[in-house]
């Protein structure tokens, strides 16, 4: 197959038709970059900021809509529907320097990751004054590091305890005063029914757990400021009350089979099944079964989260979003006036009623749109528990922390009185580069 | 592509030495690759001496201003840590329990490919279907097959000891392990069918024809004839199999998320570079993975005794 030298001039064009390729080639080139270039601006002039949102039933869309104005419009491209995942390509993109990603929805526990990575756009100080006046002081803490706060509060969820009235009846357990896993998990396991939680090895575990701790009195690290030499807390009377809860229920007949890899909507399943009798989950579980087994929504009760210690108030888990602006945005001034726009109470309002998850004002919980979806009891019950709730402690490290927890305390079955002094040391080699986690 | 019981002397080269047309062969040869092999060197060399650099430091992503130099410090953490021997093992029993079990299915669908009369394209076609189909988008469909909620295994299977409409395979590592490995298996089977359906093509029928005649039994033909004369293609086939076994990352992630004890060396990788930003250690835990393949290759070659260029038929 040895291809004369010569006879390769014969397959070449003659020049010119070569020059004329190779303008049109430009040309096309040119043309695709060009369309590349203007995808960030408008055909008409208009600014166009992208927002990256967290999957959800179209509340952060339509809200983007409303807070576009003549001089931008926003946009909303999907994160993924894993919070970890949404941490893991907002940072990875934004390392790189993204230009991409004007504002984005962040989880409250990796808000203090990305801004001590110098991530985020500093907020102005009046805008940051408004958004302190506005808040809960736990939207306000958890969006807030180095003194400074580096997203716009937006939404602050918190977990309750749902049961089903009709099996708390047939238990005659009374839901009218603060309960005790204890007693839900005797009455469950007493009666036939499950107790659903999140306990999958994920975030959402860490979310119980760190709900589980702070009800006992107790924290999982302090001094978070200390980066990696914080002090790992969790081995105390505190974390022993929690690994007891957890060692109880996984090991009761109450305990739902797939409690192992139980996130929140296989606790949300388990509890529409026949055996459903208690859960915690998030605040839009109240809408959940409207549509596919309104029986069930029927027999839904809410009562305070269980208590860690009988007579110890709970401390709800405290969940949410909030707002960044990307350092990297080419449109800092204007994603900083759109962030304003989008956590307007009444933003926060219309996209709870769309999608469940509550305002991180009390204005916003006032407006009627709100007011309209839930009971004034449930309402009230969603704003004391925020008020009461137990945000996970505000460290760039949090990932680390987690994960070392996770690692340690899963599967449920595994947990006994030795676990918080084992996962206090895991943490601590993790935290220090001693060990992979 | 020639039999491989031709003696071995006789594919040798003469002892004059090449002619002039294969050398000029083989000079052309070499300049038709060169531009892919320089490329290949620029896009694989960079990152992996990037990865070797890196893997020196501390350094994390989301803290910048906590970058250090730590000298093999990385690499005394990983060596010295349960949790890395822990995974290497996970990924060595599940490398070796699917390419056993993958050779075995494998070798009986090549016989079915190469001996079927009828419906030759559609079984040849049905037998290829799971390799086709991305290992990701598989992994979601055993992730369903057994999970708890929605799978059929429980249903399906509860008559057998062990099953039942409450089994969690999710719920503990060996249920998990297998769940894992069934997906691999399923997915990869054909691969080693492909690769061991060549060998069988190899065999000369006259070969088998002259085994009957002499009055052997069928398995006599199988274990006598057909598979010692397999054995470049079967090594071949276990050399490529394992060394992608050994890589294996997408079904942990999608199935268990390395819950349970379930984690890769690939996982464990995966997640301290892309998790946890920890760009060191990530890097030193890809450069521990590379040398892990590469003397997996080398053991594999050696006392297998594999001659590609056998297997290629350039023996």
């Amino acid at each position: 197959m040895h291809v004369p030298r010569r006879s390769r001039g014969a397959f070449t064009p003659p020049g010119r038709s070569d020059t004329r390729r190779r303008v049109a080639g430009s040309l096309a080139a040119l043309a695709t970059a060009a369309g590349v270039l203007t995808a960030c601006g408008s055909s008409d002039g208009t600014t166009t900021l992208v927002w990256y949102i967290n999957p959800d039933s179209g509340g952060q869309a339509a809200i983007a809509k409303t807070c576009s104005t003549d001089e931008y419009t926003i946009t909303t491209q999907t994160l993924p529907q894993d919070a970890n995942q949404q941490r893991v390509q907002l940072a990875r993109r934004l390392e790189a320097h993204d230009s991409g990603i004007d504002l984005m929805s962040i989880d409250p526990p990796y808000t203090a990751e990305l801004a001590n990575g110098g991530l985020l756009a500093p907020i102005p100080q009046a805008e940051q004054d408004k958004l302190k006046q506005q808040s809960f002081k736990g939207a306000t803490d958890a969006a807030t590091w180095n003194g400074q706060l580096v997203v716009y509060p937006f939404w602050s969820n918190t977990q309750v305890l749902w049961y089903r009235k009709s099996f708390v009846e047939k238990a005659g357990l009374d839901m009218s005063q603060p309960v005790t896993w204890d007693q839900i998990i005797k009455a469950a396991a007493d009666n036939g029914g499950t107790v659903a939680v999140q306990a999958n090895k994920y975030e959402g575990y860490v979310v119980w757990i760190n709900a589980l701790v702070s009800g006992a009195g107790g924290t999982l690290i302090t001094d978070a400021s200390k980066g990696v030499d914080a002090d790992v807390t969790i081995n105390s009377p505190a974390g022993e009350d929690a690994a007891r809860v957890i060692e109880e229920l996984a090991q009761s007949k109450a305990a739902p089979p797939d409690l192992s890899i139980a996130q929140e909507g296989q606790a949300g399943a388990t509890f529409g099944t026949p055996q459903g009798a208690f859960m915690v989950n998030w605040t839009y579980i109240w809408h959940n079964y409207d549509a596919t087994q309104p029986d069930v929504a029927k027999d839904i009760g809410y009562a305070k989260y269980p208590e860690t210690v009988q007579g110890d108030s709970s401390r709800p888990p405290y969940g949410g979003i909030g707002i960044g602006v990307s350092t990297y945005s080419k449109h800092i001034d204007e994603a900083n006036q759109a962030a304003a726009c989008l956590v307007e109470p009444k933003q926060q309002a219309t996209n709870g009623a769309m999608t469940g998850n509550m305002p991180a004002s009390p204005a916003g919980y006032q407006d009627p749109q709100i007011q309209k979806l839930f009971p004034p009891a449930l309402i009230k019950l969603f704003e004391d528990s925020v008020n009461t709730a137990a945000p996970r402690t505000v460290t760039p490290y949090w990932s680390d922390i987690s994960g070392a927890i996770q690692s340690t305390w899963h599967p449920p079955a595994s947990v006994t009185s030795s676990t918080p002094a084992t996962s206090a040391t895991f943490i601590h080699d993790v935290l220090t580069g001693k060990k992979l986690l | 592509m020639t039999a491989t019981t031709i003696p071995r002397e006789a594919t040798k080269t003469s002892p004059t030495g090449p002619s002039d047309r294969s050398v000029a062969e083989n000079r052309l040869g070499q300049k038709l690759v060169a531009p892919a092999l320089i490329m290949m060197v620029l896009v694989t060399a960079y990152p992996m001496l990037q990865a070797l650099y890196l893997s020196l430091f501390r350094y994390r992503l989301t803290t910048p201003d906590d970058k250090g130099f730590v000298g093999l410090g990385n690499y005394v953490t990983i060596l010295t840590d349960s949790l890395f021997w822990k995974d290497t093992l996970n990924t060595v029993i599940i490398m070796v329990v699917t390419v056993a079990v993958e050779l075995v299915i494998g070798f009986a669908f090549a016989m079915v490919m190469h001996r079927i009369i009828f419906a030759r394209g559609v079984m040849r076609t049905a037998i290829l279907i799971p390799y086709g189909i991305i290992t990701v988008v598989s992994a979601f469909a055993w992730q369903f097959t057994f999970s708890i909620n929605n799978g059929w295994v429980n249903s399906w299977f509860d008559w057998l000891p062990g099953i039942s409409s409450t089994t969690n395979w999710y719920g503990d590592h060996w249920h998990a392990m297998f769940a894992i490995m069934v997906s691999e298996i399923w997915k990869t089977t054909p691969f080693m069918a492909l690769l061991l359906l060549a060998g069988l093509s190899q065999i000369s029928e006259d070969m088998l024809e002259a085994a009957k005649v002499d009055g052997a039994t069928a398995s006599q033909r199988l274990f006598k004839v057909i598979l010692p004369n397999m054995r470049a293609a079967i090594m071949v086939a276990v050399l490529f199999r394992a060394l992608d076994a050994f890589r294996i990352f997408d079904n942990i992630f999608i199935m268990t998320k390395g819950a349970q004890d379930t984690e890769s060396s690939s996982f464990l990788t995966y997640r301290q570079s892309i998790e946890q930003f920890q760009l060191g250690m990530g890097s030193a835990l890809s450069v521990l993975l590379f040398l892990t393949v590469l003397i997996l290759a080398y053991l594999i070659v050696k006392f297998f005794r594999v001659d590609l260029a056998q297997a290629r038929g350039e023996g």
